[in-house]
C-alpha cells in the first residue's frame, strides 16, 4: 500500500479497499495453483465458481448499492428463494418463459418498492423493514410449496441447457476425453448486471447520488440531491436484482425448495465487505464485490481441496477470512485518517 | 424601494420552542453589494440565513426575490432560485472527489461526464488559486481547502445571491484575501453577497452595508463608511453595555497572589501545540484569540479531552498525570465544552440525569446516586440557577439553549470543582442568561474556585477575567492584565501588532 | 376517559405504548376467536407432577430464551447503536460447552451442572468479548463484527460436539428444561423472572443504565464526562454473553440434547425484533429492558396464535412479517408526526367553527 503513494493520484478509499481484495485474491489463487494443483490448474475451476455463484454475484451487487447509501437489505436471499419457487410453479403449470421472467422481475421490484417506501419515506430502520421482508418472503415460499419442486417445462429445460462452450480452455479428463470449458447463461447475465451497475454507479447521476448520501446525508441534501428518492431507488434496484438472481438461480439448479438460497443474504453481505464496501456507506464498488464473492468461493474450494472435508472447516475459514478483512480495513482506514490529520 | 433591489425579506418571524428567534426582521440586499449581517451569537443571524436557504420555515413574513414573492421550502428550492450558500460547517461529501463535490446535484444530464467536469473543476480551482486537484478525494484535503471547494462550488453556480455564513473561520490570511478578491469580482458582476462573520476588520475591508441584529430583532441597516467600528460594537451589544458595567468593568480586579492551583509546562496534545499555563486559586482568566487560534484546543489539553502528547502538569504543586477526562475530574477540574450539542448534553436523558452525570462518574460505577438524592440535587440546582424546565424529568434536548447550558453548568457545579474551564458558555444563548452566567463565574471565583473563561465576545471576557491569554496561530502571543485589559489592547495583540508583553 | 385515552396516546406509557397495545390487541383477538384460549389447567404430567398447562403458559414458557436474549441485546443496542447477530450461534457454542462438561463427568449431580453452567458462561463471555473488542476497540459496526461469529459459530459448536448430537439424561437437566418437582410453573419462566430481577438489581446497585444510555446517545459528551465508553460497550457484550449462556442452557435442557444446527435457530432476528417492538431505538440510546421483554412475549404470542389458527410452522413467518410491519409503521416517527398534526388541525378547527357560529 505504501508504494501506491508514488502514483499520480492517491487512491480513493473505494479503490484502495478494492485493490487490497484483488491482490489478496490473486495471491491466494496463485498459491492454490502452486500448492494444491488439481482443479485449480484448469480454467473450468474458475468457470465453475462463476456458474455456481452467478446468483450470489447478482444479489451482492444489489446489496452493494444499498450498502453504499448507508443502508442494508437482508431480504435479498429470501426474495431470491421466493422468485425461484413462484417461477417453478408457474412454469410447471405450462407457463411462458417470458412471463416467468416478468414474474421474477415483478416480485423483486414489488419487494423493493414496498421496502424502499417504508425505509425512505416513513423513515423506519432498514434492518427491521428488510428483516420483515425476509420473513415474509420465506413464509410465502413455504406457503407456495413445502415440498421441493422440479421444473418440468420443455422449453425452459432447453433454454437452461444452453451453455457457452470454449473447447480450447478445456482439459483432458482421466479417460482421455477432452472436456471443453462450459459457462452457463446465468454467468453472462451476472456479468452484464455487473457491468451495467458499475456504469450506473460510476457514470450516472443517480449512482453518484448513492455515494453522496452514503458519504454524508445532510451534505447531500444541501448539495441539492433528492435524498429520499435516491434512497428509495436504491432499494428498488436491490429488489430488482434479487428478482433477476432468483431466475438465474432457477436456471442453475432447475429445481427449488423452501430452503433455497438460505443464508444467501449473509454471504452477500460478506462478499460486499470483503470487496471493500463499508456498512457505514459511501465507500464500495461492484467490481470489488465481484472479487469478494469469488474470494469467498475460492476459500471454500481451497479448504475442500486441502482435504478438510468436514463442512465446519468451510465456515470456520470463511469466518476467519472475514475477520481478517474486517480488521484489515479498519486498520487501513484509521491509519489513513490519522495521516490526513497530521 | 431602490430600483436594483435583489432580495427583500419583510417582517420575518420565527419561534423556536421557548425562544423567539426572530421577530419582525427586515433585510434588503441590492444588486452588486456585499452586505454584512452582524450580531452577537444568538442574535438570529443563522436563523435568518437558514430561513433564506430553506433549512427552516419561517412562521410569518415575506421573501421577495427580484420582485417576485418566493416560497423556499428546501435547500433545492433555494438553489433553483439562485441562492447559494457556504456554511461554516462543511456541507460536502468527503468520499467523493473534489470535482464531483463541485458539480453533484446540478449536473446537466443524467450521464456524468467525469473528464468534462474534472476539466471544468480544474479550471475553476486554478482561477481561484485553490491548492487542490479536481480528481482528489475531498476527504484527503485539509479543512480550509474543503471550505474553498465549497466556495468554488457556490461561485460557479451563477447565483444571484451568495450567502457566506462565517466561511473565514478556518482560512488563513492568504486564503481570506483570495476569498475577498473573489467576492469583489462577483460583486462587479452584479451578484449580491450576504457575509456573516465575527471579524470586524473583515467587515470593514469588503462590505458596503451592514445590517445589525440583536436578540432576534433588527437594530438597523447602515452604510459601512457611516458606521465607525466602535459604534458597530455598541449596536451589536446594545444598551446592555451600561447595564453590564455594573459588574464592575473598570474596578481593579484582584490579582492578589494566592497559591497556584494548576500549572502546566509545555503541555501538548494531538490538537494543541506545547504551551505553558498556570492559574491561581480563585482567579478568573481567559483564553482569547480568533476561532481556530488554538484556544479551545489548549483548554481541551488541560482537561485531557484530546490525546495528550507531552508536558508536565502540577496541581497544588504536586506532579500529576492527566491523560483522560476522568483524571482531570478526579483532580477537581471541570470542563464545559465548546460545542454544547456535540460534547455537552445527552439529549434524550432528563434534566436530572444530565445534572448528576459527572458526579456519578466521579463517585464510580458501583456507587449509584439514589433516585431521591438525584432528585434533591436536580431540584436544588434548577432553583439556584433558575433553570426553566417543565420538570426535572424533561429531556434536556427540549430545553432552550440557555437552559441547556445551565444544566451542564449545574452538572459541573455539583462536582464542586476547584478549577472550572468554561469554553464559550454563553454562545447562542439569550442575554439574560449570559448575564447570569457571568455573575456566577465571578461568584465562584470569590468562593475560591479558579475559572478559565473563553468567549468569542471580547467584551464579555474583559468584564469577567482578571488575566487574558491571547493566542494566534496555535501559539500564545501575549498575556494581558491590569491596565492592559481593554478592547483596543486585546485587538492589537490578537492582530499581532504588539507582542512585547509575551508571557 | 377521554383524557386517559389522550394521555396514553401522547405517550403516557412512553415507549411501551406500542408493545402494550400490540399485546392487548392479540389478547382481545384471541378471546374473540376462542374464549377458552387463555384457560389454564392444573394437571398431572407424565412424571406425575402437578403442573400448569395451557396456551398462556406455553406462550410465556416458550418465550423464555427470547426474553433473556432480548434483555442482553437491549444493552448492546443501547450502548453500541447496533445489534449482535451472532447470539444464536453463540448460544449453540455455550450449549455445547455445557453438554461437554456434563458428559465428561461420570454422574451428573448438582455440582457438575453448576460447573458446566459456569463453564458455558465463561465460554460465552469470551466470545462476547471477542465481538465487544471488535466493536469497541476497532470501531467496527456491531452487525459486521458479529457477522464473523454468525458465520462460523455453529461450526465451532459442531467441532466441540465432535460432529454428533450428544444427549444428556438427568433429572436435574430435565428440571431446568421443564418442571421442578413440586413447583407447577415451568422452570424457564422462573429463570426469566430471576434474570429480570438480577438486571433490576444491577441497575439499582450500579450506574450501568445511566452510563450505557449516555454512551449510546452522545458518545463524545460521555467521554468528556469521564465515562470509559470502550469499557461500557465491551461490558454490554459480556453481559449479553451471560444471557446467551443462560438461553443456551435452557435450550439444551428442554430437549436433553445439543443440536448445534437447530438450537435457537434464527433467534437473533427474533431477538432484534423484540428489542425494536419494545420501543427501543435500534440506533442506540435510551432503552427500557421491560419493553424488550414485552416485545419477546408479543412475538411468541403472535406465533402461538398463528399456530392455534392452524397456520403451519413454516408459514408463520409470512404472517409475522405483516404484523411486524404494521407495528413499526404505527410507531414510525413520520406517521406519528402526521397523526399529531392531524389531531392539532382538528383541535384548531373546532374553536374556529365555534367562533364562526357565534
Amino acid at each position: 500500500m505504501e508504494k501506491k503513494k508514488f502514483r499520480r493520484e492517491p487512491l480513493t478509499d473505494t479503490q484502495l479497499l478494492m485493490t487490497i481484495t484483488i491482490c489478496i485474491f490473486v495471491v491466494m489463487y496463485l498459491l492454490a495453483m502452486l500448492l494444491l494443483k488439481g482443479g485449480f490448474l484448469h480454467a473450468q475451476q474458475v468457470f465453475d465458481m462463476l456458474n455456481d455463484n452467478a446468483s450470489l454475484i447478482i444479489v451482492s451487487c444489489g446489496l452493494t448499492i444499498v450498502m453504499i447509501t448507508g443502508g442494508i437489505d437482508i431480504s435479498v436471499g429470501a426474495v431470491t428463494s421466493l422468485v425461484v419457487m413462484s417461477c417453478i410453479l408457474y412454469l410447471n403449470k405450462g407457463g411462458n418463459i417470458f412471463v416467468a421472467v416478468a414474474l421474477a422481475l415483478g416480485i423483486g421490484i414489488a419487494f423493493g418498492v414496498i421496502q424502499g417506501f417504508l425505509i425512505s419515506y416513513l423513515e423506519i430502520q432498514p434492518f427491521i423493514v428488510t428483516l420483515a421482508g425476509m420473513f415474509f418472503a420465506r413464509g410465502m415460499t413455504t406457503i407456495l410449496s413445502v415440498n421441493p419442486q422440479k421444473v418440468e417445462h420443455e422449453a425452459f429445460s432447453k433454454f437452461r441447457d444452453i451453455k457457452i462452450v470454449i473447447p480450447w480452455l478445456g482439459y483432458t479428463a482421466k479417460n482421455g476425453n477432452l472436456v471443453p470449458a462450459r459457462i452457463e447463461l446465468g454467468v453472462v447475465v451476472a456479468l452484464v448486471c455487473l457491468v451495467l451497475i458499475f456504469l450506473l454507479l460510476k457514470f450516472h447521476r443517480l449512482g453518484r447520488g448513492f455515494y453522496a448520501i452514503g458519504g454524508n446525508q445532510t451534505s447531500a441534501l444541501m448539495l441539492g440531491i433528492n435524498v429520499k428518492m435516491t434512497r428509495f431507488i436504491s432499494y428498488i434496484l436491490s429488489g430488482l436484482l434479487s428478482g433477476i438472481s432468483g431466475f438465474v438461480f432457477m436456471m442453475h439448479t432447475g429445481a427449488g425448495n423452501a430452503t433455497n438460497a438460505a443464508g444467501m443474504e449473509m454471504n452477500a453481505i460478506a462478499s460486499s465487505i470483503i470487496g471493500g464496501t463499508l456498512l457505514t456507506g459511501g465507500v464500495g464498488n461492484v467490481f470489488g464485490t465481484f472479487f469478494g464473492t469469488i474470494t469467498l468461493t475460492t476459500i471454500k474450494k481451497i479448504v475442500v481441496s486441502s482435504g478438510l472435508n468436514d463442512p465446519w472447516w468451510q465456515s470456520i475459514t470463511t469466518g476467519g477470512m472475514l475477520c481478517f478483512f474486517i480488521l484489515l480495513q479498519s486498520v487501513v482506514l484509521s491509519r489513513r485518517s490519522k495521516k490526513k490529520k497530521a | 424601494m431602490q430600483e436594483n433591489c435583489l432580495l427583500k425579506m419583510r417582517n420575518i418571524n420565527k419561534l423556536f420552542p421557548g425562544v423567539k428567534a426572530l421577530s419582525n426582521v427586515d433585510f434588503t440586499l441590492r444588486k452588486g453589494e456585499i452586505h454584512a449581517l452582524m450580531g452577537e451569537n444568538g442574535a438570529g443571524k443563522s436563523t435568518l440565513i437558514k430561513i433564506l436557504t430553506g433549512v427552516y420555515q419561517m412562521d410569518d413574513g415575506e421573501i421577495i426575490i427580484s420582485g417576485n414573492s418566493a416560497n423556499i421550502r428546501s435547500p433545492q428550492d433555494a438553489q433553483n432560485i439562485g441562492i447559494s450558500t457556504v456554511y461554516q460547517e462543511i456541507t460536502l461529501c468527503p468520499n467523493l472527489t473534489v470535482a464531483e463535490n463541485m458539480f453533484i446535484g446540478r449536473e446537466e444530464s443524467f450521464i456524468v461526464r467525469h473528464r468534462y467536469y474534472e476539466k471544468r473543476a480544474e479550471k475553476i480551482l486554478n482561477d481561484l488559486g485553490i491548492p487542490a486537484r479536481s480528481t482528489q478525494q475531498l476527504g484527503s484535503c485539509s479543512l480550509a481547502v474543503q471550505q474553498m471547494v465549497a466556495i468554488a462550488r457556490a461561485v460557479d453556480m451563477k447565483c444571484k445571491v451568495l450567502i457566506l455564513d462565517e466561511p473565514t473561520s478556518s482560512l488563513d490570511d492568504n486564503e481570506v484575501n483570495m476569498l475577498f478578491s473573489l467576492m469583489r469580482d462577483l460583486k462587479s458582476q452584479g451578484v449580491g453577497i450576504i457575509f456573516v462573520t465575527h471579524f470586524l476588520e473583515q467587515v470593514y475591508e469588503v462590505c458596503d452595508r451592514i445590517t445589525v441584529l440583536r436578540n432576534g430583532e433588527l437594530v438597523g441597516e447602515y452604510l459601512t463608511e457611516e458606521l465607525p467600528q466602535v459604534e458597530l460594537v455598541a449596536k451589536m451589544i446594545g444598551k446592555e453595555l451600561d447595564e453590564l458595567s455594573s459588574l464592575g468593568e473598570f474596578e481593579e480586579k484582584q490579582t492578589a497572589e494566592s497559591e497556584v492551583f494548576y500549572e502546566a509546562k509545555s503541555l501538548s496534545s494531538s490538537d494543541a501545540l506545547p504551551f505553558d499555563f498556570e492559574i491561581h486559586k480563585g482567579e478568573v482568566n481567559g483564553f482569547t484569540g480568533l476561532l481556530g487560534s488554538g484556544r479551545s484546543e489548549s483548554v481541551r489539553a488541560i482537561f485531557g479531552a484530546d490525546k495528550v502528547n507531552g508536558g508536565t502538569v502540577k496541581i497544588k504543586g504536586e506532579d500529576v498525570k492527566i491523560t483522560k477526562p476522568i483524571d482531570a475530574m478526579k483532580h477537581g477540574i471541570g470542563y464545559l465544552a465548546e460545542d454544547r450539542k456535540r460534547d455537552g448534553i445527552i439529549a434524550d436523558l432528563s434534566v436530572r440525569e444530565n445534572i448528576i452525570l459527572a458526579l456519578q462518574v466521579m463517585k464510580g460505577f458501583f456507587k449509584p446516586i439514589s433516585r431521591s438524592e438525584a432528585e434533591a440535587f436536580a431540584d436544588e440546582y434548577i432553583k439556584v440557577l433558575n433553570i426553566k424546565t417543565a420538570s426535572r424529568e424533561t429531556p434536556i434536548g427540549s430545553l432552550s439553549g440557555g437552559n441547556q447550558q445551565k444544566v451542564i453548568l449545574a452538572r459541573w457545579l455539583l462536582t464542586h470543582p476547584d478549577y472550572l474551564i468554561l469554553d464559550e458558555p454563553t454562545r447562542g444563548i439569550d442575554v439574560g442568561t449570559k448575564l447570569e452566567i457571568q455573575k456566577l463565574v465571578l461568584k465562584l471565583a470569590e468562593d475560591g474556585v479558579s475559572v478559565t473563561f473563553i468567549s468569542s465576545e471580547v467584551e464579555e471576557m474583559l468584564r469577567t477575567c482578571s488575566r487574558l491569554i491571547v493566542m494566534r496561530d496555535r501559539h500564545i502571543v501575549g498575556e494581558l492584565k491590569g491596565k492592559d485589559l481593554n478592547q483596543a489592547q486585546v485587538m492589537k495583540t490578537i492582530a499581532g501588532g504588539e507582542s512585547k508583553n509575551e508571557g | 376517559m377521554k383524557d386517559n385515552f389522550k394521555k396514553i396516546f401522547k405517550g403516557g406509557l412512553g415507549q411501551l405504548t406500542i408493545p402494550i397495545i400490540a399485546i392487548c390487541l392479540l389478547v382481545i383477538f384471541n378471546l374473540i376467536r376462542d374464549p377458552a384460549f387463555f384457560s389454564i389447567a392444573l394437571s398431572h404430567n407424565n412424571e406425575g407432577n402437578l403442573v400448569l398447562s395451557g396456551n398462556l403458559i406455553s406462550i410465556i414458557n416458550g418465550a423464555s430464551e427470547l426474553a433473556i436474549l432480548a434483555m442482553g441485546m437491549t444493552l448492546v443496542t443501547a450502548a453500541c447503536g447496533g445489534q449482535d447477530i451472532s447470539v444464536g450461534a453463540a448460544a449453540a457454542i455455550a450449549g455445547s460447552a455445557f453438554v461437554k462438561i456434563l458428559k465428561s463427568s461420570p454422574n451428573i449431580n448438582g455440582v457438575t451442572v453448576i460447573a458446566a453452567f459456569l463453564f458455558a458462561c465463561v465460554v460465552a463471555m469470551i466470545f462476547g468479548s471477542f465481538n465487544g473488542t471488535l466493536v469497541s476497540v476497532f470501531k467496527i459496526q456491531p452487525m459486521i463484527a458479529t457477522l464473523i461469529l454468525y458465520t462460523c459459530g455453529r461450526s465451532i459448536a459442531y467441532w466441540i460436539n465432535g460432529g454428533a448430537t450428544p444427549t444428556v439424561d438427568s433429572p436435574i437437566i430435565n428440571a431446568i428444561g421443564s418442571f421442578i418437582p413440586g413447583i407447577p410453573i415451568p422452570t424457564p419462566i422462573l429463570i426469566v423472572v430471576l434474570v429480570a430481577i438480577v438486571f433490576k438489581l444491577v441497575f439499582h446497585f450500579t450506574s450501568l443504565e445511566l452510563f450505557t444510555q449516555s454512551v449510546g446517545i452522545n458518545g463524545s459528551a460521555a467521554r468528556l464526562n469521564g465515562i470509559n465508553s470502550t469499557f461500557i460497550k465491551l461490558l454490554s457484550f459480556i453481559i449479553l454473553g451471560v444471557c446467551v449462556a443462560i438461553a443456551g442452557t435452557i435450550g439444551v435442557s428442554r430437549l436433553g440434547l445439543i443440536n448445534h444446527e437447530t438450537l435457537l435457530l434464527d433467534v437473533e432476528m427474533d431477538t432484534i425484533l423484540a428489542v425494536a417492538i419494545g420501543g427501543n431505538n435500534l440506533g442506540g440510546g435510551k432503552f427500557k429492558i421491560s419493553g424488550s421483554i414485552i416485545g419477546a412475549y408479543v412475538i411468541q404470542m403472535l406465533t402461538i396464535t398463528l399456530y392455534a389458527m392452524k397456520v403451519s410452522s413454516t408459514d408463520v413467518k409470512a404472517y409475522k412479517a405483516v404484523v411486524i410491519i404494521l407495528l413499526v409503521v404505527i410507531g414510525s416517527p413520520v406517521i406519528k408526526a402526521k397523526f399529531s398534526k392531524l389531531m392539532n388541525n382538528i383541535k384548531n378547527r373546532k374553536p374556529a367553527v365555534a367562533k364562526g357560529a357565534e
